[in-house]
């Protein structure tokens, strides 16, 4: 492999990895606020196809992004109702928007476009186009380092700037914020929050609102980024990758981007490669394909290390004595 | 009462009900600023209800709380806070992966970055520190804190938000001799400084200690309020239970008769490799009752849960002369009951009984392949259930419902039902941890009679408790463990509490006068 190959699929790892990134770090916060939430794949998928429907319909990639991050708004807004208020079971709750966003994305893109339950394929400002960072023309006859900038650096769309620069603002939040205090301790012991008299309500509801606006960024970023449509269950189960890239970062921001770069690089190897050839010996393109997906079980089921979910996660918080 | 200074708190004809259970019923009390005022009563007279209340948990149906002379309305904790109510809950509320200034800090920041509030919590806490005896390390995880540090930091917590009334709730539950002594003189600081305490409790001793004045509550009523210099342990006792109670459970001389239980150098290695049981060697005979004291956490539990069937060990132990099983198929608990030991686990809500069953059940737990609670191939319910009514009268459990799940039953009748399922199956060796943790006082004195009735039919009781008032007025003989070893073997009749205290500490004479040696020379 040479260098401008390993660039280039260096590349395509970061654009893999930014929709799971901003579902994982969407989880993150709900997470760590003691809010389970599987639904991050049905939220993901909502937001998709409101993106890409409006932005259809407007023309305006920005008007899609609203849309979506609304959709997945309004879903994180059912999922804490019903898992902080009415302190249903946070699975189920999950589990029933991932359903409700499957048949109702294919549904209303049917009854809009009638193409089968796609949008119409997105062009110009419709879409979020890549784009070219100062230099990055002129640099890139530089050895090594050109390359490096105007391939790897430069020519993404702005959300993928969005999600990278989300990781360090994540963990400026969580550690260096009241708001962080409060959203870790509410994961961990929400009784000790209820009696330093702060509302656990409302910091739950504060910590999945901000799942819902970095689920719709992911969804927005599917439809509008990576590919130029909606279409059907186009979310792959990045939902649940994320996830448990989550759990294999520890419930930690860095992690987050580490263990999702690790994710986003297995599916670039996917795109970019059939059959892999290791010294006379083929893997075949289908164990190519199920590499995330391997990766994925491997992880839950806890052939890494162990890793310690927030205390009070999946529990409804009920005030006692 | 003088009337120039108004009381901290006062409290007027205070009621809640939940549901048809009237929790409290028009309590009036008055504590005066600077003293330090003591709440007992049995589990369920209605005292935490009541500072429930008073921090803002729940609602009251009736009555009006002043606070200085001034009435406030307390809806919810942050009202309490701003009151300047802290309260020290009998589970700490602390966050377990925080350091302790960010537990603190929770709650009561002064702006929205931390660092501010972080570099301000560092040095007032180092003037608690100094002020108070309140030394915990700022930094310091709080899970990596003991029992008794954590305690500290929920005290601390409630004077950095200006508490200048303190609640606390069964302070000294969960602490050994020393940390409670510790935690008296930081209360007499507090009292120095003009603070007001509620101190809540059932044990007799410590109200009689530190507080200025005590309320006795009894089925949701303040039934007195008495000066504590102006009472004695036998009237507060007896204003709780309502009749005259037994403070020392009176027996006769015991009549020890063959070793039922032999322990030879018993060894138990946990799951992080570390070794709990050093080589642990005892024996019980018949007729006796053996108190094994420590501090909680030096391999009391270890022992009684091998002795149980519970977990694997090293060594050798004989009951009746006949060596038993400790790591193979015949180690587990049926195996030991077949052999005639029965045990009352220290922790009965997780290994005594299942909560979530009803009490019928729970009796038949362990026994219940037993001929007698057999139909054909079916459970005989019918008669589990007659069983479990006659024990619970036998035992004085109360409700007498043997459909009531295990949950629904008081501390105390919780162990009277674990307690009565095992004695009533006239075991040969009879362990028993913490019997009478979380019971009260009218519970305890009936479940030390049933040991001591146990005792006087010839069987022999291992007793591991952390009380020491326990140890003593049941043991007729005592060792001391600590760090997984026994440490020696005293006679109630010679030794007293000091000596007890230091061996519990892992202080030998020889080590001791090596201290001395240290520090002379």
């Amino acid at each position: 492999m040479d260098f401008i190959t390993f660039i280039q699929l260096l590349d395509s790892t970061v654009r893999s990895a930014t929709p799971l990134l901003l579902a994982c770090l969407a989880g993150l916060f709900s997470e760590r606020a003691g809010i389970f939430d599987i639904g991050l794949e049905g939220k993901m998928l909502a937001a998709a196809f409101f993106s890409a429907a409006i932005a259809a319909l407007t023309g305006s990639a920005l008007m899609g992004l609203g849309a979506g991050i609304l959709a997945a708004l309004s879903l994180s807004l059912i999922h804490g109702v019903a898992s902080i208020n009415f302190r249903g079971n946070q699975l189920i709750s999950g589990v029933a928007i991932n359903f409700l966003a499957s048949g109702m994305t294919v549904l209303v893109a049917q009854h809009l476009f009638s193409q089968g339950g796609r949008t119409p394929t997105l062009e110009g400002n419709a879409r979020f186009e890549p784009i070219t960072l100062p230099f990055a023309d002129a640099l890139a006859d530089v050895p090594y380092l050109g390359p490096i900038y105007s391939e790897l650096i430069s020519g993404h769309a702005i959300l993928v700037y969005v999600a990278m620069l989300t990781v360090p603002l994540t963990w400026w939040v969580l550690y260096r914020t009241r708001f962080g205090l409060r959203l870790r301790a509410v994961g961990e012991a929400p009784e000790a929050v209820d009696t330093a008299g702060v509302s656990v309500v409302r910091m739950r509801f504060a910590a999945v609102l901000i799942c819902g606006v970095l689920c719709g960024i992911a969804g927005a970023y599917l439809a509008m980024g990576l590919q130029a449509s909606f279409t059907k269950e186009m979310t792959a189960n990045r939902g649940y990758i994320a996830l448990a890239a989550l759990i294999f970062a520890k419930w930690r921001p860095w992690y987050a981007l580490g263990a999702c770069l690790l994710f986003g690089f297995l599916f670039a190897i996917e795109t970019r490669f059939q059959n892999i050839d290791i010294a006379g010996f083929i893997l075949p393109v289908q164990f190519v394909q199920a590499l995330p997906y391997i990766l994925t079980v491997v992880v839950l089921a806890g052939f890494v290390g162990k890793a310690i979910p927030p205390r009070a996660g999946g529990q409804p918080y009920v005030k006692e004595r | 009462m003088e009337q120039s200074t108004a009381p901290a708190i006062e409290l007027k004809g205070i009621s809640k009900a939940f549901g048809p259970v009237q929790a409290n019923k028009n309590i009036s009390i008055r504590v005066m600023p600077g003293t330090i005022h003591g709440i007992i009563g049995e589990n369920g007279a209605g005292k935490s209800t009541l500072m429930s209340i008073l921090y803002g948990f729940y609602k009251a149906d009736a009555g009006e709380v002043f606070i200085h002379g001034k009435k406030t309305e307390i809806p919810d904790s942050q009202a309490a806070i701003s009151a300047g109510i802290g309260m020290v809950f009998q589970h700490f509320k602390l966050v377990q992966n925080f350091t302790v200034l960010e537990n603190v800090i929770l709650g009561a920041e002064d702006g929205p970055m931390l660092n501010t509030s972080l570099s301000k919590a560092r040095g007032v806490l180092k003037k608690l520190a100094q002020e108070y005896e309140l030394n915990v390390d700022p930094e310091e995880l709080i899970e990596n804190l003991s029992v008794g540090h954590q305690q500290r930091v929920e005290i601390l917590k409630a004077l950095y938000r200006q508490a200048d009334i303190l609640i606390l709730d069964e302070p000294t539950g969960v602490l050994t001799p020393a940390e409670a002594d510790h935690l008296f003189r930081i209360l007499d600081n507090l009292r120095a400084e003009g603070k007001t305490i509620i101190l809540i409790t059932h044990k007799l001793r410590e109200i009689m200690e530190i507080t200025d004045t005590v309320s006795v509550m009894r089925r949701g009523e303040m039934t007195a309020t008495v000066k504590t210099a102006e009472t004695s342990p036998e009237q507060l006792a007896e204003l709780m239970v309502g009749r005259k109670v037994l403070l020392h459970v009176a027996k006769e001389a015991a009549n020890p008769g063959d070793k039922v239980l032999e322990v030879e150098n018993l060894r138990v290695v946990d799951e992080d490799k570390v070794e709990r049981l050093k080589g642990v060697s005892l024996n019980v005979r018949a007729g006796e009752i053996l108190g094994i004291a420590g501090v909680a956490g030096n391999g009391q539990s270890e022992l009684l849960e091998v002795l149980g069937g519970m977990i694997p060990a090293t060594g050798t132990v004989r009951v009746n002369g006949q060596e038993i099983d400790l790591t193979g198929k015949n180690s587990d608990g049926q195996s030991r009951r077949a052999r005639g030991i029965a045990h009352v686990p220290e922790d009965r809500q997780h290994e005594g009984l299942i909560m979530e069953f009803a009490a019928w059940e729970n009796v038949a737990f362990g026994y219940h392949h037993e001929a007698k609670y057999q139909s054909g191939i079916l459970m005989n319910n019918a008669a589990i259930k007659a069983d479990t009514a006659a024990k619970m009268e036998r035992f004085d459990v109360r409700p007498p419902n043997p459909k009531l799940k295990a949950r629904n039953f008081s501390g105390g009748n919780q162990q009277k039902i674990v307690v009565a399922r095992e004695i009533e199956r006239n075991p040969d060796i009879l362990l028993v941890g913490q019997p009478t943790r979380g019971v009260d006082i009218g519970a305890i004195e009936f479940i030390h009679k049933q040991i001591v009735a146990l005792r006087d039919a010839g069987k022999a009781v291992l007793l591991v408790s952390v009380e020491l008032d326990e140890i003593f007025s049941l043991s007729d003989r005592i060792v001391v463990m600590f760090d997984g070893q026994i440490m020696g073997e005293r006679d109630p009749a010679t030794t007293n509490e000091k000596e007890l205290g230091l061996l519990m500490a892992g202080i030998t004479d020889t080590s001791n006068a090596q201290m001395e040696a240290k520090q002379n020379g």
